[in-house]
């Protein structure tokens, strides 16, 4: 279910598909480093854009090494502390989780991290199916402005930003531009 | 994510929103907003199959099963959608409550919502009793059943499990077979069905599929033979024969000699054909024995789904009532 939504007019352009491209390389053999048994290595995405990143992961894992990671997805909107405060109710995308968990390292995959809330709520629904050896986690964007005690052991670009801007992921597989990274500052009211 | 300004033309929800409170009924609902309930329910399904049943998603919230009027499987059924939601359950019957003292409806919901219910699932034998209580409280409204106007959930885990099975509901012709005149069930799966752009033929002796429905935009007919080997799915409604039906039709054995789904008239379905039932069955009556155990009998099916749907419309009207009235204490 695509969200198609172009980033609002005004926002400036932070990463371009090169740069997404190497970032995402980067971390892949990064993942590979800390984790050099594929067939122990699960690469769960956050819906929606995380399961693409996952997907472009394991995508790069399987072309470096040979074989492929397992991938899935993690339903976390029925496990946020923040469901009642949410402006809008998104779709919600089934899980689907690879088998045997307790013998894999699961790496977690999301767009953008921001207060940790939306990793807490994941690590919250994996529990519910199993226990998985070891739970990471990577990112395509870190903001900043944690509200809990996490912190992402793969992160594809540090951007430091303030609280009330915005930042706007988009992949051509989910959205109808090319794969970006845009950031949405608050205008600041003209005199 | 904010909607986008534009589509402002009309009032319907952008796609993937919703705004209800309460679920009353399927009539004022708009195909956006059924599609929106059976997708959440899809992702409900999965979590039957984890290893731990249960999400925190309601934690906190409470929820009333309202029944003045009798019923196992849609109570059980709510009732454990609520726990799988990890909310709390309160259970009250007719018999068991105020109502029986004399009390009024308005009076007893009004009481449970000073007890702080988040939810009220209400099963009445008059129509619009969901309507009503909606209108007047805070508390999300669940209709479960009100007399013979309109039973939701019914309707929905109808169409989920259509469209599980069968791939979509667009273009589809779906046979109604049965007690239709005062059946709440074919009420809600006719506008659902209608409204997701199923074709609806309505089966039954003409006492009880009077030729009025037509204006709901289904056909009427009073031969089941006609659609055997037309229809997708048949829905065979439960003949109520507790109930003073004995002027409506002049035996069972009839009833079933012209309408029951026998082994001779099976043979004749399409062989992809579905049959369904919202339960409980009268076996040998409007179903064969062998034919409601067969595999392409999805009533079993039916009662899973219910658990799914049920839980979505939880999680959907929960968090929209509390969009409407955010209590206090959020910061």
């Amino acid at each position: 279910m695509p969200h198609r939504q172009p980033p609002p007019e005004g926002a400036v352009l932070l990463l371009d598909t090169p740069a997404i491209e190497r970032a995402l390389r980067r971390i892949a053999h990064e993942i590979l480093e800390a984790n050099p048994l594929v067939s122990r290595l699960a690469l769960v995405g956050i819906p929606s854009r995380g399961v693409e990143l996952a997907r472009k992961l394991a995508a790069y894992i399987a072309q470096f090494e040979g074989c492929a990671p397992a991938t899935g997805v993690i339903d976390v909107s029925m496990h946020r502390d923040d469901l009642h405060s949410r402006r809008r109710l998104v779709q919600i995308q089934p899980s689907n989780l690879p088998p045997h968990l307790e013998d894999k390292t699961i790496v977690l995959v999301d767009d953008v991290l921001f207060s940790g809330r939306t990793c807490r709520a994941a690590m919250d629904a994996l529990s519910s199916f199993g226990r998985p050896a070891r739970i990471q986690y990577a990112v395509l964007v870190d903001r900043g402005h944690r509200e809990l005690p996490i912190r992402a052991d793969f992160v594809g670009k540090n951007l430091p930003t303030q609280s009330n801007e915005r930042i706007y992921v988009r992949l051509a597989a989910i959205d109808s531009i090319d794969d970006s990274v845009w950031i949405d500052r608050p205008t600041t009211p003209s005199a | 994510m904010s909607p986008s300004p534009s589509t402002t033309a009309h009032s319907l929800p952008p796609a993937g929103a919703w705004t209800r409170k309460d679920l009353v009924g399927i009539e004022n609902l708009s195909p956006q907003e059924i599609t929106l309930l059976l997708d959440t329910a899809a992702a409900f399904k999965e979590v039957g199959t984890r290893e731990i049943k249960k999400v925190p998603a309601l934690r906190g919230k409470t929820l009333v099963n309202f029944f003045v009027e009798a019923s196992t499987r849609t109570r059980t059924s709510f009732e454990l959608a609520a726990f799988r939601l990890s909310a709390d359950v309160v259970n009250i019957s007719a018999s068991g409550s105020s109502l029986s003292k004399g009390e009024t409806l308005k009076d007893t919901a009004k009481n449970l919502e000073a007890l702080h219910a988040d939810m009220i699932v209400l099963r009445h034998s008059s129509a619009g009793a969901s309507q009503f209580l909606a209108e007047r409280l805070q508390s999300s409204i669940i209709n479960a059943g009100d007399g013979a106007h309109e039973h939701p959930t019914q309707a929905l885990l109808d169409t989920f499990t259509i469209r599980e099975k069968l791939g979509r509901i667009q273009g589809l012709h779906v046979a109604i077979v049965g007690d239709i005149l005062f059946s709440r069930v074919a009420r809600s799966n006719i506008h659902a069905l209608l409204k997701l752009g199923a074709r609806v033929t309505l089966v039954g002796p003409s006492t009880l599929v009077p030729r009025t429905f037509e204006k709901l935009g289904v056909t009427v007919t009073h031969d089941l033979q006609s659609v055997l080997a037309e229809a997708d799915v048949f829905n065979l409604l439960r003949i109520q024969h507790e109930r003073q039906r004995k002027e409506y039709f002049p035996s069972l054995g009839e009833y079933t000699a012209l309408f029951g789904l026998t082994k001779a008239r099976a043979e004749q379905l399409k062989p992809s054909a579905l049959i369904m039932h919202p339960g409980p069955i009268n076996r040998g009556v409007e179903i064969d024995s062998d034919i409601a155990d067969s595999s392409r009998s999805v009533i079993l099916d039916q009662v899973t789904n219910g658990l799914a749907v049920r839980m979505a419309v939880l999680y959907l009207c929960s968090t929209a009532a509390h969009h409407k009235h955010p209590s206090p204490s959020q910061p």
